[in-house]
């Protein structure tokens, strides 16, 4: 067997306004064999996406290098093609015209592309809609007008980009079966190999050979895991459940070890921490439900996954506000309520606001520079731009719009401070 | 930002950066360029035999041809001008530093103005022969339309969404491909609903343009402008009625066999599944389902897909390194050197230029004088405004708020706004000569006749795109009275309002120059103000006085923007956006 692709040393830095970078991608290194799917695996924002479009030759990385068979990617190749979450179908091209597209730029004459375009057409379950526009199909059609785009130019390897989550479960479900399919019947003549990012958990252990789950801020490769599983799978078999609870496992501790283990300094956050785009009612609403499972000790994740129905996308970032406002631990793929926590569910709605402002001022340094600083000015009053430009020597312009955004609605939630939209202004004034 | 306005406001920054201030530099200084070579011209020029305009209607068809070719000259250029610098602009991140601030510069010069400064130098290029003045014709109709094209076709191409630009590079296509097909065709919709919006404006350019006096010399176009300057000359009603009904009818043509199709074709190049009712073309349909044409169309497609496969613009067998890559690496030390000598130089000329005519060719005294002269026209153009918006913004909410109505009305107001209004100046003036009312007040009705339908259709399209629930909401709280306009009304139609009112008063400018003063037979009304100014230098032949009057107004332009509408743009669409 020979390798695929070989990712070496992969970092990537954007730019922020000192010219400092901001690091997306941390050193990550993996190969992939012939004849695999991999899985990439982590919560929105790690980079795993980014990684994806390193590995297509769409971006360049800041450090190190992608081998696709033995060469050096830095451009789009064409054995590897791509498969995108939203699609990225021509509105004004027909099915035909959209799936011609790639054998186009080959400069395949005419008819002999029409004849391979109406085949894969056929592969992929889309005959009758050949003439049909994009914008006339469901979203689980134009992924498969997607696919057979993808598949129709015979890639050596398939990347695909969150390919299913904007389709909704029944859907997804019917084409990831079908591509399966497509799989097995093509992996001895083209297509040696599937590399696909996924925010789901069920979906990885579903379709992967082999999942790399991803670490996030900057995005790095926490850990692996292989799934030993026959090629049909139920997602009710033990065996099956044991993996989807590791998986869990690896994406709650190892971070901190490794943490621990890389700087020894970061006990503390600092205004570079990048708060998790979270509102105050998800904060609370999950910890609601941790305490209703709460009774027999620990919460398990999947299951509390399962009962608040929120992929981990959005679990995730809610988790980690938890935990860093010290309302609660996660651990080993499990979660445990802390006693502050409790008293903030006890609590009036005017006491509620007054323990997250606490806890708020106690472990986010971003909440207690700006209280600091509004205090320190005479007026007690400061605009936007000075906390964007403060951050924006951390973060890139978008991020740190986020980052500010998501602080100033705790902020006013907790009355720490007051904002208004028109001016711009935050300040003291109006907090009770 | 709204696709479907028609002036485009790109920067949306209030203050001017450098660039800005560098574009205004090189504008003016080109503006006196063409006039110091203009004033260089041998005068008077030679044109040969005029051919002779006659006021017989069996003449009209022709003439309304031969306007008609002109009109369609100028949009093929505008494409191509389009296509060649809003790419360039888009795709080199120096280039389009400076060529966006430039063009919107240029858009904020006078249309007419153009027109009275270059018409010598195209005279020049064609001695003798009636091209010259033709391509000044052209040229004016070119610069109406031109600016708001490049800029939208500009926005579209930087705002390309991510993952379509990816497709087509994963799938290896070479830029020639993507231009022809993701770049132009995203675009289309908004560029198209530019080019008719132009276009109709564009009428009025044309007919002002036809016939024009420049250094005491009258020139005339056969065409539908010079048949109405000579039934003005023979105080002719009759003729002039001929003329009206004659763009009537081209209008109504072209708007129907032109426009509509085009506008209902390119709404399959949206992005958005939205079915859009105003965009339906019986036309269109008719040509669609003809069999015969369907073959035609089938022959096009090949045709076309042979020049966008051509094989010599297809992607070699190794790649360039894509955009993305490139965007890492900073043009190289030379290339910016030259770059920036390139611009250096070309400033210098400019501030030469400008140093050469404000204290050499005029007294400084003048310049004071034509202030003051775009100050009374600055003052016509906001008195008429608010007096417009007082009456079509209530009207324009009713009609919106009523949606069969407003189906009905709308193609009307549009229809109406590309009416050259300057066909019913004579008839103005005929009545203004009989009653003897002052034609200081009275010229500015004229001035807003034209554009005053972008107020009323915008505020249309507002209303009618009032959520439905925030209606029912309004009356299930039973608002009422000014209450009911000041809280939900207004605000729910501002942003619309702004970008009708900004269209108004950049037209009502343009107007000036030639509603500010207005012949007929032989009596000659003239209005004091930038517009007449302008007008009379252009008779007279002095270009250094044309060079002043077209770049105060053009500083006015860009000074009124800056303080007024900008700010109250960005307020809109931050406060009342959806």
């Amino acid at each position: 067997m020979q390798a695929l692709l070989d990712i070496q040393n992969i970092s990537k830095s954007f730019k922020t306004q000192d010219g400092q970078g901001l690091k997306v991608i941390d050193n990550v290194n993996f190969t992939m064999q012939e004849g695999e799917i991999v899985a990439l695996l982590g919560k929105s924002g790690s980079g795993k996406s980014t990684l994806l479009r390193i590995i297509a030759g769409l971006i360049a990385p800041s450090d190190g290098q992608v081998m696709y068979r033995n060469q050096k990617v830095n451009a789009p190749v064409p054995g590897i093609s791509m498969v995108f979450q939203s699609f990225a179908l021509m509105p004004w091209l027909t099915v035909l015209e959209n799936v011609e597209l790639g054998l186009e730029a080959q400069g395949i004459p005419r008819k002999i592309r029409r004849e391979q375009a109406l085949k894969a057409i056929d592969m992929i379950g889309m005959d009758g809609f050949e003439n049909a526009y994009p914008k006339e199909l469901s979203g689980g059609m134009r992924q498969r007008v997607g696919f057979a785009r993808a598949l129709v130019i015979k890639p050596d390897v398939l990347l695909m980009d969150e390919p299913f989550s904007a389709l909704d479960v029944l859907t997804a479900e019917n084409l990831r079966n079908d591509l399966m399919e497509i799989w097995q019947e093509t992996e001895q003549d083209s297509m040696k190999g599937i590399l696909f990012v996924t925010h789901n958990i069920e979906e990885a252990v579903l379709v992967a050979d082999r999942i790399l789950v991803f670490g996030s801020n900057p995005g790095f490769i926490r850990g692996e895991l292989k799934v030993e599983l026959p090629t049909e799978r139920n997602t009710q078999d033990p065996a099956f459940q044991k993996l989807i609870d590791e998986v869990y496992r690896l994406m709650t501790s190892s971070e901190d070890q490794r943490r621990r283990s890389k700087k020894t300094e970061t006990k503390a956050i600092g205004l570079d921490y990048r708060l998790p785009d979270v509102r105050v009612a998800e904060l609370i609403g999950l910890l609601e439900q941790v305490d209703e499972l709460q009774e027999l000790g620990p919460v398990d994740l999947p299951d509390l996954a399962e009962e608040v129905r929120l992929d981990i996308d959005n679990l995730f970032p809610v988790l980690e506000a938890c935990s860093i406002l010290g309302l609660a631990k996660v651990d080993q793929g499990d979660i445990t309520m802390t006693a502050k926590a409790r008293a903030l569910l006890e609590a009036d709605i005017t006491k509620k606001k007054e323990l997250i402002a606490k806890q708020l001022i106690k472990h986010i340094p971003l909440a207690k520079y700006i209280v600091d600083t509004l205090h320190d000015r005479s007026a007690e009053r400061a605009s936007e731009e000075r906390f964007h430009k403060v951050l924006e020597e951390y973060f890139t312009e978008d991020e740190a719009e986020r980052v500010l955004t998501t602080m100033i609605d705790w902020g006013r939630y907790a009355e720490l401070f007051a904002y208004d939209y028109d001016t711009g202004l935050l300040s003291l004034e109006d907090v009770a | 930002m709204n696709k479907r306005s028609f002036y485009a406001l790109p920067s949306a920054d209030l203050l001017p950066n450098r660039w800005d201030v560098l574009a205004i530099l090189l504008v003016v200084g080109l503006i006196m360029l063409f006039a110091w070579a203009g004033s260089h011209m041998t005068l008077p020029f030679h044109l040969g035999q005029q051919p002779k305009i006659t006021l017989d209607p069996s003449a009209l068809p022709l003439y309304a041809l031969q306007t008609v070719v002109r009109m369609f000259i100028a949009l093929a250029l505008s494409f191509v001008f389009t296509f060649v610098v809003a790419t360039a602009a888009a795709k080199s991140a120096r280039a389009g530093k400076i060529i966006i601030p430039l063009i919107d510069i240029l858009q904020s010069v006078p249309i007419l103005g153009y027109l009275s400064i270059t018409v010598t130098g195209f005279i020049a290029l064609f001695p003798g022969s009636m091209l010259g003045p033709a391509c000044a014709a052209i040229f004016a109709v070119f610069v109406s339309q031109v600016w708001n094209m490049t800029l939208s076709f500009y926005q579209s191409l930087t705002t390309i969404p991510g993952e379509l630009h990816e497709a087509t590079q994963v799938y290896q296509l070479s830029p020639w491909q993507r231009f022809w097909r993701l770049e132009v065709p995203f675009a289309m919709p908004g560029l198209l609903w530019n080019a008719m919006m132009s276009m109709s404006g564009g009428w009025f350019f044309i007919v002002a343009a036809e016939a024009i006096s420049v250094a005491n010399q009258n020139i005339m176009l056969p065409g539908i402008g010079s048949y109405i300057a000579l039934a003005i000359d023979h105080k002719d009603l009759v003729a002039i009625t001929y003329a009206i009904i004659a763009m009537l009818v081209v209008i109504l043509l072209y708007d129907q066999v032109f426009f509509r199709p085009l506008i209902a074709w390119s709404s399959k190049f949206r992005l958005t599944d939205m079915p859009d009712d105003s965009a339906e073309s019986w036309l269109l349909t008719l040509l669609q389902r003809t069999r015969i044409l369907q073959h035609v169309g089938d022959a096009i497609g090949q045709v076309a897909d042979s020049i966008v496969n051509t094989p010599l613009l297809r992607r070699r067998k190794a790649p360039p390194p894509t955009q993305h890559l490139m965007a890492d690496a900073p043009p190289s030390l030379l290339s910016n050197v030259l770059w920036y000598c390139l611009l250096i130089v070309c400033l210098g000329i400019s501030i030469r230029l400008i140093w050469h005519f404000i204290y050499r060719q005029l007294p400084i005294s003048d310049t004071w004088h034509v202030i003051l002269l775009g100050a009374y026209t600055g003052i016509r153009v906001f008195v008429l405004i608010v007096l417009c918006s007082v009456i079509w913004v209530p009207v324009g909410i009713w009609v919106g708020m009523r949606p069969k109505v407003a189906q009905k009305i709308q193609p009307l107001a549009q229809f109406i706004a590309s009416f050259p209004a300057n066909l019913f100046f004579p008839l103005a003036v005929f009545v203004m000569v009989m009653w003897h009312l002052n034609f200081e007040i009275w010229c500015a009705p004229l001035m807003i006749l034209g554009t005053q339908w972008y107020i009323l259709f915008n505020v249309i399209a507002g209303a009618s795109g009032i959520p439905k629930e925030i209606k029912l909401a309004a009356q299930n709280m039973q608002l009422h009275g000014w209450l009911k306009w000041k809280r939900f009304l207004l605000p729910s139609i501002f942003p619309y309002y702004v970008t009708g009112a900004i269209t108004a008063a950049g037209g009502a400018w343009n107007a000036s120059i030639v509603a500010e003063i207005i012949n007929w037979g032989h009596h000659t009304l003239i209005a004091q103000g930038l517009g007449s100014y302008i007008t009379l230098n252009t008779t007279q032949g002095h270009f250094a006085k044309i060079a002043l009057g077209v770049v105060v107004m053009c500083l006015w332009v860009i000074v009124i923007n800056l303080l007024v509408w900008r700010p109250l743009y960005k307020h809109a669409q931050n406060r009342y956006g959806v």
